[in-house]
């Protein structure tokens, strides 16, 4: 089974994956599945009556609002980096949490790098699939990096003008 | 001057670290170039022509004597002895050898500064009115909201992968000193009907390819909710501007497709929806920022006899005072202006020896502050008239008193293709050429405020659309011409340049420049600037006198 970096307790730990991604023209298979916002549009009311959980993948021109009234019911939501610098992402992953309240797992996919670590878990990514080869130590120390922060985004760190208030 | 807190200093002791880890990592191998590349330009190191570049950022460009001398000594130590104040109001060092560059950022960590966003597509430093705190023309001092916008944007986690660079400028005055009007963001300050601070905000302005000056999307933005407009502002941007063209992916060509109207229901929408006391300081974090803004002035008369005395001894003096002294808000105090502008030499070219000057000058005679403008000068805010013949002196001494600011040799400058490897022709040389033919301070003087500015890009770094007289380096075939605009202005009467003609050989652009300046001297009525006498006559004698040879 593949696996992806996941974040537990508030620590970053390598776990096996129990979904599989299904491209568009592909069959569903049995079991949990992510599938294209497209798909589920059009399918997602039936696989979800089959007992399965449900993923949906947006990619970056995509906006998380299509998904409101379905969050509930969706298991996670993975939302792609077509590139690195395409920072689209990173806003969609807070207005998941911050504005739609999702608590399903938020997973980080494609051209996804460490260096990246700090910020996707500071706009609430909560599982990630390294494009780079690295392993879940090195994004537990890459999260660990900064004592402080300067900005409420969607991971409840105190920002510094709250801690300074003590 | 703001001081770090133990937060401040953590923050860029762990980003120092992490730096460190990086290059190590880079120079083991283990990093190729093209995956370190987005790693160092998210601490201001480029790869140039020569060697690495280092932009350290100089918050809204205020410095004091340790800073200052910090930089002279990074320069010393690591560098070839001099650095270079950029229109951002950052220094760079072009010889920056990779392994240094952790040590670097360790030195200026412990002098409270750092190159955290002076690259990539990120919130780069935020830049301000370079007579905060000293004019008495602001409603506030900006710097106060300069740097709640600096720690705002610093890491924030949503905006570090922007569609392209992202700049904020801010003033409180009425004059615009910080050219608000050519930013991604411009910010200047008002008073609302009820006497509450506020800012007009102005989105989407800009130079390069496709200059724009920013439209106005809110006239009235109360300072309290700086943080959250801006944060809207930003995801609107992050969201829907382009990132398949990179010469279209700045948000001024957001703001131009949408057109401002529209660019700004959607700014509002988006901050209707947002959890504004979640973003925005509360005013005990603004009071404490404010705290360490407050200058502690002497009250003096308001006229000083020693300086008159001074200056009626000293013609040198009496010129520098005509041109690089302006008035304070308090009695007694002056603002001095340090002109890195003497004809021959770079514009923004600072020697080590020089920093440390200018810096031992600030804490003996302006309250240990030091600010850099735009315009590639340096500023000692807070000088008692008492004190300006001495400062003049020691100043002249080592160079830094050239009597020219605003004067057309006063001239901005990118470092062009002798550095600069985005260049397609050379910007220094130019600018000297020009300065030498108005070397003579009388010749200066007499032909009055004329504000050059070059590039060896259309990038326009060196802001050639709003200079008095703009000049664009272009490559024809191999070859370096420039192309004249005139009429430009990034000021509260900011506009962009128009066109002389075709573009000319490089040994024929001082020759233009003065061809024009003798065209300006004829037309000239009552006193008129360059830039007042171009916009009644329009560019035809101009362009007569340039291209006369040519019929």
């Amino acid at each position: 089974m593949p696996m992806r970096i996941k974040v537990e307790d508030g620590h970053m730990l390598p776990v096996e994956d129990p979904f599989t991604y299904v491209a568009d023209d592909q069959d569903i298979p049995q079991g949990d599945v992510i599938v294209s916002l497209t798909r589920f549009e059009a399918e997602g009311d039936r696989l979800l009556s089959e007992g399965r959980a449900v993923g949906v993948r947006l990619k970056s021109d995509e906006e998380a609002e299509v998904l409101a009234y379905d969050l509930p019911r969706i298991a996670v939501v993975a939302l792609e980096f077509p590139k690195f610098r395409d920072g689209r992402a990173y806003t969609n992953a807070r207005i998941l949490r911050e504005r739609l309240g999702f608590k399903g797992e938020l997973r980080a996919v494609g051209d996804v790098l460490r260096e990246q670590a700090h910020f996707m878990l500071r706009c609430g990514f909560d599982a990630f699939e390294p494009a780079d080869g690295s392993q879940a130590q090195q994004w537990q120390a890459a999260t660990q990096r900064f004592r402080h922060v300067y900005q409420r985004a969607a991971d409840g760190r105190a920002p510094a003008f709250v801690e300074r208030e003590g | 001057m703001y001081r770090y807190d133990a937060i401040d200093k953590a923050f860029v002791a762990d980003r120092t670290a992490e730096f460190r880890g990086q290059v190590e990592r880079r120079l083991s191998g283990e990093l190729t170039e093209d995956q370190f590349k987005p790693i160092r330009l998210l601490n201001g190191l480029y790869l140039q022509l020569h060697a690495y570049m280092l932009r350290i950022a100089i918050p809204y460009g205020t410095l004091t004597a340790k800073k200052l001398r910090k930089l002279g000594y990074i320069a010393k130590t690591y560098d070839k002895g001099y650095g270079h104040f950029t229109t951002r109001t950052n220094l760079q060092l072009h010889w920056i050898k990779l392994k240094d560059a952790p040590d670097i950022l360790e030195h200026l960590a412990e002098v409270e500064m750092h190159s955290m966003q002076t690259s990539g597509n990120t919130i780069r430093n935020v830049t301000a009115d370079p007579y905060a705190g000293a004019t008495a023309d602001e409603l506030d001092d900006p710097r106060v909201w300069a740097e709640a916008i600096r720690q705002w944007s610093t890491l924030h986690p949503e905006f570090a992968f922007l569609p392209r660079k992202f700049k904020i400028a801010v003033t409180a005055a009425a004059k615009d000193r910080a050219a608000t009007k050519i930013y991604d963001i411009g910010l200047a300050m008002r008073r609302g009907r009820g006497g509450e601070l506020g800012f007009e905000v102005m989105v989407g302005g800009g130079l390069g390819r496709t200059p724009y000056l920013g439209p106005t999307i809110r006239e009235f933005l109360p300072a309290r909710h700086l943080l959250s407009y801006l944060e809207a502002i930003l995801r609107v941007y992050n969201r829907y501007g382009r990132r398949d063209n990179i010469w279209k992916a700045r948000i001024k060509i957001l703001v131009a497709q949408l057109g401002a109207a529209e660019f700004a229901r959607q700014v509002e929408a988006e901050w209707a929806k947002g959890d504004h006391a979640a973003t925005d300081l509360p005013d005990t974090e603004l009071a404490r920022i404010r705290a360490d803004f407050t200058p502690r002035f002497e009250k003096l008369p308001g006229r000083s006899e020693t300086l008159e005395k001074a200056k009626a001894a000293d013609r040198d003096l009496a010129r520098f005072l005509r041109h690089n002294v302006h008035p304070h808000k308090q009695p007694g105090y002056a603002i001095v202006d340090v002109s890195l502008k003497v004809p021959g030499q770079t514009p923004g070219d600072m020697t080590s020896e020089q920093m440390d000057v200018v810096a031992n000058l600030a804490e003996r005679y302006s309250l240990d502050e030091v600010r850099v403008h735009y315009t590639q000068n340096l500023i000692l805010p807070h000088v008692k008239l008492d004190d300006v013949p001495a400062v003049h002196a020691q100043l002249a001494a080592a160079g830094l008193a050239t009597p020219n600011i605003d004067l057309i040799s006063d001239i901005i400058a990118c470092p062009g293709l002798d550095y600069c490897a985005l260049a397609n022709a050379r910007a220094i040389p130019i600018a000297q050429h020009i300065a030498e033919r108005f070397a003579d301070p009388a010749r200066a003087e007499e032909v009055g405020e004329l504000k050059i500015k070059i590039s060896g890009c259309i990038n326009a770094c060196g802001h050639h659309h709003v200079g008095h007289i703009g000049i664009l380096g272009v490559d024809k075939k191999g070859e370096e011409f420039y192309q004249v605009t005139l009429g430009g202005s990034g000021e509260e009467d900011a506009a962009l340049g128009q066109m002389l003609g075709p573009a000319l050989p490089a040994d024929k652009v001082a020759e233009a420049v003065e061809q024009m300046v003798e065209v300006y001297l004829r037309e000239r009525q009552d006193g008129e600037r360059f830039l007042d006498t171009y916009r009644r006559t329009g560019v035809a004698p101009f362009k007569e006198a340039v291209y006369a040879d040519a019929h």
